[in-house]
């Protein structure tokens, strides 16, 4: 009677609670560990407000129609309204064979009664799910607040580019141009996302339902360590595993501190990591800040065209903070715009993480592809700045290299630190901005280049 | 004795200096902390020595090149 006997309890699952648990986790995390606050706390609670059953905030309405191809009349009617219903389960029973639930969720309402006669293609009944479908093969109608504003921000590709602008009047290229080399960097680490996309692919070597190439693909951008990115790629390619990519790639970027040092270490002499560097660069002058925003938009979109929407809004961020006569729009997009748009993506990305989605085999593979992606990306920066010392005088330090996994600032801090370590004398901090931030665009390109494959 | 200038590495604020002169220091002690980038950078001390010199103060804007500290060893 008007929703007043009617509550979550009977629809709540073990698996709802394990979601709670995991979001409890994230939020505590975030508060009392200062792990990631700003990412953690919203996902947290996303994830909260979506495995509260019948809240709403992330639904879907889909119509279930005559998929028989032919004229059938309705036996019987197996389903009762509001009822929970799993992926196959049978809705109703046609003359003509039986219509199964494509995707797990509820009945809103059934459209028919035993013996009523249907058209192929005619709406037999509605269903409510908080499943990412397909939208070519289930297209969806977002019902929830969360659900509206995932569609619309985020599969609608508008959310992520904006998160870019704002990146690019946050990012200092001066490093970067100050040592070009250090692009070859920021490209080698790209390799992550490269091995993590084939290692995902061969995974059909060995389990039956493993990962198309789309998702493939959205699994080794996890290794470009740019949330923004992953997050667009995967809304292109495979929507229905953007929670698990989302926060595979938030997740590791957190924990770039524990990932990266084993494998630096690995990789290198205690001798390579002492190496010095002086920590004076040149001068980068304003007008070569303000010309290489431009020129790279011209040049990347030219030869990668899908990166068009990501590198383009870093690249005008970029312009409204190095030009100076557009502070007004750089100080919004640094602080107040990004700030909003966090919020709409966290939320979204945390409602995303309904038990139905994320409690699934595929979800630990993601997660662990992800860290895969991430170990190699760091590896071949690595091994890239080993490689560039044989052929020149001046050596570099090659932790460096590791910076080139993106991960801004968090990589080139890592860097700083273990080579003060290695040598107190040493400052890498700008040494390692250099390959962070080139770091950055490559994964958009990388991004893009899967997009103009795959997409 | 010789001198070990230690020189600012990066543009930035400088936040606390940890050292005085006259104090006896290890390799690998923080003598001051920057703020660049959002981010706080521990300057280290590079040789065991004694601090015979400091030139920077808290809240002083500081530039790649200019000293921090002098250490005698």
């Amino acid at each position: 009677m008007f929703g007043l006997f009617e509550s979550g309890f009977q629809l709540f699952s073990w698996g709802n609670a394990l979601m709670l648990l995991i979001g409890g986790a994230l939020i505590y995390l975030g508060i009392a560990k200062k792990m990631e606050p700003l990412l953690l706390v919203p996902i947290g609670f996303g994830i909260l407000l979506v495995n509260l059953p019948l809240g709403g905030l992330m639904d879907y309405e889909l119509q279930i129609t005559n998929t028989t191809g032919v004229p059938a009349k309705v036996i019987s009617i197996e389903v009762d309204e509001t009822s929970k219903i799993g992926e196959n389960d049978v809705i109703l029973q046609l003359d003509s064979g039986e219509i199964l639930a494509p995707i797990y969720g509820r009945i809103k309402q059934v459209e028919v009664s035993p013996g009523q006669e249907v058209a192929p293609g005619e709406i037999v009944a509605t269903m409510i799910t908080t499943a990412q479908t397909d939208q070519a093969r289930l297209p969806t109608k977002p019902m929830g607040l969360l659900s509206r504003i995932f569609a619309y921000g985020i599969m609608w590709q508008v959310i992520p580019p904006l998160i870019f602008l704002c990146l690019g009047a946050l990012t200092d290229f001066g490093p970067m141009i100050a040592n070009p080399k250090t692009l070859l960097l920021g490209a080698a680490a790209q390799f992550g996302v490269y091995f993590a996309f084939f290692a995902a692919l061969a995974t059909n070597l060995f389990v039956p339902d493993g990962f198309t190439i789309a998702e493939a693909a959205s699994i080794g951008i996890i290794g470009g360590a740019e949330g923004p990115t992953t997050i667009y790629v995967t809304s292109f390619l495979a929507p229905h595993i953007i929670g698990a990519t989302a926060v595979a790639c938030y997740t590791y970027m957190a924990l770039v501190p524990i990932i990266q040092p084993p494998i630096i270490k690995l990789l290198t002499t205690k001798t390579e990591r002492a190496i010095y560097m002086k920590p004076q660069m040149r001068e980068v002058a304003s007008l070569e800040k303000i010309i290489f925003p431009l020129i790279t938009a011209v040049i990347v979109i030219l030869f990668v065209p899908m990166s068009a929407p990501l590198i383009g809004m870093f690249m005008v961020g970029n312009l409204f903070m190095t030009c100076g006569v557009t502070d007004r729009l750089s100080k919004t997009a640094q602080t107040t715009l990004i700030d909003i748009l966090t919020i709409f993506l966290t939320l979204c990305i945390g409602a995303t993480m309904t038990a139905g989605n994320f409690l699934q085999p595929k979800t630990l593979l993601v997660l662990f592809l992800g860290v895969v992606a991430f170990a190699t990306a760091t590896a071949a920066g690595v091994l890239m700045a080993k490689l560039m010392n044989l052929f020149s005088k001046q050596k570099i330090n090659p932790m460096i290299g590791a910076a080139g996994v993106s991960a801004v600032p968090m990589a080139a801090r890592v860097v700083q630190v273990m080579g003060q370590k290695a040598n107190p004398k040493n400052f890498l901090l700008m040494h390692a901005m250099g390959p962070n931030v080139a770091g950055a665009i490559g994964a958009a390109i990388a991004g893009g280049v899967f997009l103009g494959m795959v997409g | 004795m010789a001198q070990e200038i230690i020189e600012v590495p990066l543009t930035g604020k400088i936040t606390s200096v940890e050292v005085k002169v006259g104090d006896k220091v290890k390799e690998g002690d923080v003598i001051c902390f920057i703020e660049s980038m959002k981010m706080e950078n521990p300057i280290l001390d590079p040789v065991d020595g004694t601090i015979v010199q400091i030139n920077v103060t808290p809240e002083q804007i500081v530039k790649p090149g200019e000293t921090i500290a002098i250490i005698e060893y």
